[in-house]
């Protein structure tokens, strides 16, 4: 035990070497010394709690992993309560070490049930319904997307027929494909669920509305008549969720149980139309950030992991004759990672600019100026794309960066990546997103080219109608770009976006003036314009970034994060190469100059590279990952681990008597 | 009945779907047999799949071995034998979901490093399956740099045996297949010591487990290595040795051999085993990268013809998801490069053959090229199938995510091969070597291999295409990729050497360039790629119907490599920027032309029902049908869960209206 409680004398040498203090950086990252203090303190509630302690999840099945996943969301809720934990924030910190970053089957009756019960029910409704709801009598989830329709949500088939003579609604699933199918907690848990549907009236179509629907019996659980639910069966990962289906045959439902705070429908039948609903906006803003977040929190968990690992593994040999190396010296071991590490870092401040300016404006939204929600939107909608289409693939570098030892589950890896890459598709297809972010763009530039100005992240499409791109004066524009300093790399970044922005937008015009729909000309562009906003969010990321460094008041940890974002800059530039050099804006001097430069920070950073992962601070149980272990002693706990193995319980496995021995006397 | 929306696909294909196929296999025998195969294995109801996704790695494992078993019953009923025609579609047919892979790598060892008195000994046996065998090689702390080895075989001349020994944790055995639970028996590699003196690496065989009751021999802790991102139906096993002790005869020892009185003899030439490592790289190319990534494409592609969603003309029924240029561009470029690599593992295995045919005259002059070759397109294909299979997945939208449309196991499974036989950046660096030396010897007017030739060529030239239809001649884009191949060659290779003219020692100045170096290689491999599939397409003279479509396709491989790889080829100008425009609006006007072939493309892969075992991409298309009816067979929904019980109930019921 003595030795255990020992650190890889690799790992101690990393720490003592870094040039600045780690808890600085965490401070920064937390968003201050106090918020820091206050997370510990909630980590220390829930992990010194016997209740929340269970097998390692590696080794159960995915029942046992539901099982075990549903008792802490019990316990959960009601700790929650007990330690009087109410700000949203903390909530997710205590529910993350819980569940160890996973998701949970009550995360759709928390997350949205009772948050849309509170916006969109009527008072009555609220009377009705919230605190059955607060006190899990009633569990809910929230039903939206079907086996054939998801982001596209017009497409939706669910009905609900209103039918005045006995003041009630007649739900049906029509079609196969109109089967509710993917909701959260849906399967097995929830008794109750929001249903979107077609609302039918006076024999309209009125549109999507949302209505409350009793689905499991109170008391016995059982579905009730005119119900069929149950599980979609085993998935990439999300093994401790009930993804369910749910399909409705002439299911009856009070008038009441519409939700109508805003539509109605009257008892008569009659359909009162709603206000608009700008808040709406503000929920998808929310989310996405919260995604965004999400996108930097699970790469610096891979990168944590792999990081760690790459100091601890040592192999083949640099010098001949000398002992093994850390891997972590490989040139192209720290072209592997550190780029990531830089990325995670970039993201994890893109992430809280869109929280902090989502909070400023929905404090602007009370006195009525919503002036800024639909940039806020549209920008949101790209860079939940990018950050999630970035980490995904960044996490499965770290996996690989690991080599064998990442493929086991030991290494966690592979749980992180099962886990984050569905946010690709949920709350908005990728590609749907980045093509919304193009529409905003393209908009803005014909607001431009019409002779208004525009405002904010898109305002240097200004500069395109005062000094029309042309290539000899952008070539004349490359000398000024200074390849140290993360300024004039941000206005490179700058030039690139107005110019694939430009590009996209007049190859849709093109497209336009051959006479196509104008569906069918987007269409025919919308691989430029994917283009197009992935330049504008990479700009984005960079300028958050930059400025960012400014705000840093130590000088140590400055140093360190400028290093970073230099390297986050220069490697994009290194990996889109044929943007920068096509129109003129890098030289291939200038390139040659970058490839040398992410080399030269490669090695700067390296020395700094476990402390930087500390500084994200996961405690070991939270990161569930041997290779990623703080102490660095990973092979003997590897071996500990796979003891455990399920294939390991019984010395000789049954399947020898059952075929091996039959096969081996017969031959 | 075939969904209607995928049957219209099928009526507007430019060509012969059986020709294709027949093609693809090598000719219309090929084809025949291979049905004849699958259809034998897959009507067998001991090979079902069909419960696969609900399974526990207990479950997967006992599957595996019942299977492994039913199949040596099967080939004597069926009289199919290792070296019929028939054999290589076996393992096709099951999937890979058999055990017992590595007793067949076992067996290849002893015939390739035993002597012919060991190989008359065991071989008989492991055919015979009186012992299950594994390939004990790789340790927790050592993969693919095998000399750092750390077990050790420590001779006694007194008992004329080597004892084996796991001297600290980091010298365990780890991962090798088979071993956690099956095999009686394993190669070892092990440090051979003899009266303290180091001589390497050497393989020994040791007996693991007993013959009667399957416990572990003495000295012997074996096991499971717990659960793993994939191959859950394989027992990656786990190996410590202490004080075990096996006869001085149990060395392998075709080219060397211990004596009596513990000389060490060494004869003959051990250049063979890098042959025997470049044929394991190839033939893993084929069934465990190349398929995998043609099923991810059939099913993807399928379901994007079935998929409607949102409305591209107003007023109209909602679109297929294939009709959105988006989806075109993630998809049609993965198919592309599915052929591609098909064609290239042809070649590989044509260069193949042809250095056996020389090594066995005694003529090695072909291994370092065989060597690079092997190394450079393991590591490009498998990374680039990899990231088509997960593209593929994506692209599926949540329905992909489901274990039931079948891509996350292709995913999980295929990129385990980017790590096994080599790690990938590893191998590319191999080639890099070789392609560096070739380069110094070419330029020094030496000569070389005939594939390498290009490199002493390095000018600075300009492309001459004048417009977009231009870029559709083999001949430039392959010239672009030729440029651009030798351009990353002889810059990598001029900065090796001013560094080390400069004063840096040729080690720290390799790693300083190896980021350099990795790229170079993947230039080369892809250029012989673009080349290979543009001499293929030439050579289909004979068979217009589907000459035309191979084109496209080889046209939309090579401009989808420049338009997303597009620094690399103006970088020194070669490409202008108008002319990477013209680029891009080639390779785009591409899209909606191999659109209309797309499902006929993924037809003629001819892939069974069973053998994708999708509810995405089955022939019918009957896409949402088959998910429902496929969920309703989970555990899940067998029985009331006993979490209720034991959890919600109480939670339910008033526990907490209390707070």
């Amino acid at each position: 035990a003595a030795a255990m409680a020992m650190m890889n004398a690799d790992l101690r040498r990393e720490r003592a070497a870094a040039t600045f203090q780690t808890e600085l950086l965490t401070h920064i990252l937390d968003g201050g010394a106090e918020r820091t203090r206050r997370r510990k303190e909630i980590e220390a509630l829930v992990l010194n709690d016997p209740d929340f302690q269970h097998e390692d999840l590696n080794f159960l099945s995915r029942s046992e992993r539901y099982e075990q996943a549903i008792r802490k969301s019990s316990l959960m809720v009601m700790k929650l309560r007990e330690y009087g934990i109410a700000d949203p924030e903390e909530i997710y910190w205590f529910k993350s070490f819980v569940h160890r970053g996973r998701p949970e089957p009550l995360d759709l009756h928390l997350g949205m049930f009772l948050p849309t019960l509170l916006t969109q029910a009527t008072p009555e409704q609220q009377d009705r319904f919230f605190m059955p709801a607060w006190n899990l009598d009633i569990i809910g989830t929230y039903a939206q997307t079907e086996m054939g329709h998801g982001t596209h949500l017009r497409g939706l088939e669910t009905t609900a027929t209103y039918d005045p003579a006995t003041q009630e609604f007649i739900l049906n699933s029509p079609t196969v494909t109109s089967i509710k199918w993917w909701p959260g907690g849906l399967g097995k848990t929830s008794n109750h669920a929001i249903v979107l549907a077609q609302l039918y009236t006076q024999g309209q179509c009125k549109g999507l509305h949302a209505f409350i629907v009793p689905i499991r019996q109170l008391g016995t659980h059982e579905p009730l008549p005119g119900i069929t639910v149950g599980d979609i069966g085993p998935k990439f990962g999300f093994d401790e969720i009930d993804n369910g289906y749910l399909k409705m045959d002439n299911y009856r439902i009070p008038r009441e149980n519409m939700l109508m705070k805003y539509a109605q429908v009257e008892p008569d039948g009659t359909y009162v139309k709603p206000v608009s609903d700008k808040l709406t906006y503000g929920t998808m803003v929310f989310i996405r950030s919260l995604i965004v977040g999400d996108s930097a929190r699970s790469l610096s968990r891979a990168c944590t992991i792999a990081i760690r690992y790459s100091a601890v593994r040592h192999q083949s040999e640099l010098k001949p004759g000398e002992p093994e190396p850390q891997i972590l010296d490989y040139q192209t071991q720290q072209y592997k990672l550190f780029p990531l590490l830089a990325t995670a870092y970039a993201f994890h401040f893109v992430g809280a600019y869109i929280k902090n300016t989502y909070h400023r404006i929905s404090g602007d939204i009370s006195d009525g100026d919503l002036s800024e929600l639909p940039e806020l939107h549209a920008l949101t909608a790209g860079l939940k794309a990018f950050t999630s289409w970035t980490a995904n693939a960044g996490i499965e570098e770290c996996r690989m960066a690991c080599g064998g030892h990442g493929y086991s589950r030991c290494s966690g890896i592979p749980d992180i990546y099962v886990t984050f890459t569905p946010s690709c598709t949920y709350e908005g297809e990728n590609t749907v997103m980045m093509l919304q972010t193009a529409r905003f763009l393209v908009k803005s530039y014909t607001q431009v080219t019409s002779g208004q100005q525009v405002t904010g992240m898109v305002s240097y499409l200004n500069d395109l109608s005062r000094q029309r791109i042309q290539p000899q004066h952008v070539a004349a524009r490359t000398v000024t770009v200074r390849i140290n300093d993360p300024a004039s790399l941000v206005e490179a970044y700058k030039a690139r976006a107005a110019r694939l922005v430009e590009a996209a937008a007049k190859n849709l015009q093109a497209e336009l003036n051959h006479r196509k729909s104008k569906e069918e000309a987007w269409n025919r562009t919308s691989v430029d314009l994917v283009r197009a906003s992935e330049a504008h969010c990479h700009y984005v990321v960079v300028k958050l970034f930059t400025a960012k460094l400014s705000e840093v008041s130590n000088a140590a940890v400055r140093a360190v994060l400028t290093e970073l974002c230099l390297l986050y800059a220069l490697y994009g530039i290194s990996k889109n190469t044929g943007d920068f050099l096509q129109v003129g804006i890098l030289t291939d001097a200038q390139i040659t100059q970058v490839n040398q430069s992410v080399k030269e920070l490669l090695a700067i950073i390296r020395p700094n590279a476990v402390a930087l992962v500390d500084s994200f601070d996961f405690h070991d149980v939270h990161l569930g990952s041997v290779l990623g272990r703080y102490d660095g002693n990973v092979y003997e706990n590897m071996f500990e681990w796979a003891k455990k193995s399920p294939l390991n319980k019984t010395e000789v496995h049954q399947s020898f008597h059952k075929h091996l021995k039959p096969m081996q006397s017969k031959l | 009945s075939v969904n209607p929306d995928l049957a219209s696909e099928r009526q507007t294909a430019s060509f012969s779907v059986e020709k294709l196929t027949v093609w693809l296999d090598g000719g219309v025998e090929n084809t025949r047999t291979r049905r004849a195969v699958v259809e034998a294995i897959e009507s067998d109801p001991v090979f079902s799949r069909e419960n696969q996704y609900f399974q526990s790695q207990n479950e997967r494992y006992e599957a595996a071995v019942r299977k492994a078993v039913h199949l040596q019953k099967k080939m004597h009923e069926m009289g199919w034998t290792e070296n019929g025609p028939e054999y290589k579609y076996i393992y096709r047919a099951l999937a890979g979901d058999v055990a017992f892979l590595l007793h067949r790598i076992f067996v290849r060892s002893i015939s390739m490093l035993g002597s012919d008195k060991q190989i008359a000994k065991w071989i008989p046996l492991a055919s015979q399956y009186q012992l299950i065998g594994s390939y004990a090689q790789t340790e927790l702390g050592h993969g693919t740099y095998l000399q750092g080895l750390e077990t050790t075989a420590v001779f006694d001349s007194t008992t004329q045996e080597f004892i084996l020994n796991t001297p600290k944790i980091s010298a365990m055995k780890w991962w090798p297949g088979d071993m956690g639970r099956s095999a009686t028996h394993t190669v070892a590699f092990a440090q051979l010591y003899i009266q303290g003196k180091c001589y390497g690496v050497h393989p020994f065989i040791v007996q693991i487990r007993s013959l009667r009751d399957h416990s572990l021999c003495p000295g012997i802790t074996a096991g499971d290595i717990g659960p793993k991102m994939s191959f859950e139906h394989a027992d990656n096993g786990f190996l410590l040795l202490q004080g075990v002790r096996v006869p001085r005869e149990n060395m392998l020892s075709k080219f060397c051999e211990v004596q009596p009185d513990g000389t060490y003899v060494r004869w003959g030439s051990q250049k063979i085993n890098y042959f025997t490592m470049t044929s394991v790289r190839i033939s893993l190319l084929s069934d465990e990268v190349i398929m995998p990534t043609m099923k991810a494409c059939t099913i993807a592609i399928r379901y994007s013809v079935v998929r409607r969603q949102s409305k591209l003309k107003p007023g109209e029924q909602e679109a297929k998801i294939l009709d959105y240029q988006t989806q075109q561009e993630k998809l049609l470029p993965q198919l592309a490069a599915a052929y591609a690599f098909y064609f290239i593992n042809d070649y590989l295995q044509e260069l193949f053959d042809n250095g056996y045919k020389e090594i066995q005259k005694k003529n090695f002059d072909m291994l370092p090229e065989l060597h690079a070759f092997s190394s450079g397109f393991k590591a490009v294909v498998t990374q680039h199938c990899t990231s088509a299979v997960e593209i593929c997945l994506r692209a599926c939208g949540g329905h992909g995510y489901s274990l039931l449309s079948g891509l996350p196991s292709l995913y999980t499974k295929i990129l385990a091969s980017c790590i096994y036989e080599g790690e990938n950046t590893i191998l590319l660096l191999q080639t890099a070597r070789f392609l560096i030396k070739c380069f110094m010897a070419a330029s020094a007017g030496q000569p070389v291999p005939p594939s390498v030739t290009y490199l002493a060529a390095v000018k600075p030239r300009r492309c001459p295409a004048k417009n977009k239809l231009d870029f559709l001649s083999p001949d430039i884009y392959t010239e672009a990729y030729q440029h651009m191949a030798a351009r990353l060659v002889s810059s990598t290779a001029a900065k090796l050497q001013d560094l080390i003219q400069s004063g840096v020692k040729k080690h720290d100045a390799w790693n300083q360039c190896t980021v350099q170096l990795a790229q170079a290689s993947k230039a080369h491999c892809h250029y012989i790629a673009v080349k290979n599939f543009a001499e293929t397409v030439e050579k289909l003279q004979t068979q217009a119907g589907i000459q035309e479509i191979m084109k496209h396709l080889c046209d939309l491989f090579a401009l989808h490599g420049i338009f997303s790889n597009a620094g690399a080829f103006l970088h020194d100008g070669y490409l202008s920027g108008a002319q990477m425009d013209m680029v891009t609006a080639s390779y785009l006007d591409l899209l909606p032309i191999i659109r209309k072939d797309a499902v006929p493309l993924v037809d003629a892969f001819d892939f069974t029902d069973r053998s994708l075992n999708s509810a995405l991409g089955s022939y019918d298309g009957h896409v949402y049908q088959r998910l429902y009816e496929w969920a309703q067979k989970s555990p899940t929904n067998k029985q009331m869960s006993p979490a209720y019980e034991k959890y919600l109930k109480p939670l339910l019921h008033n526990k907490l209206s209390k707070l």
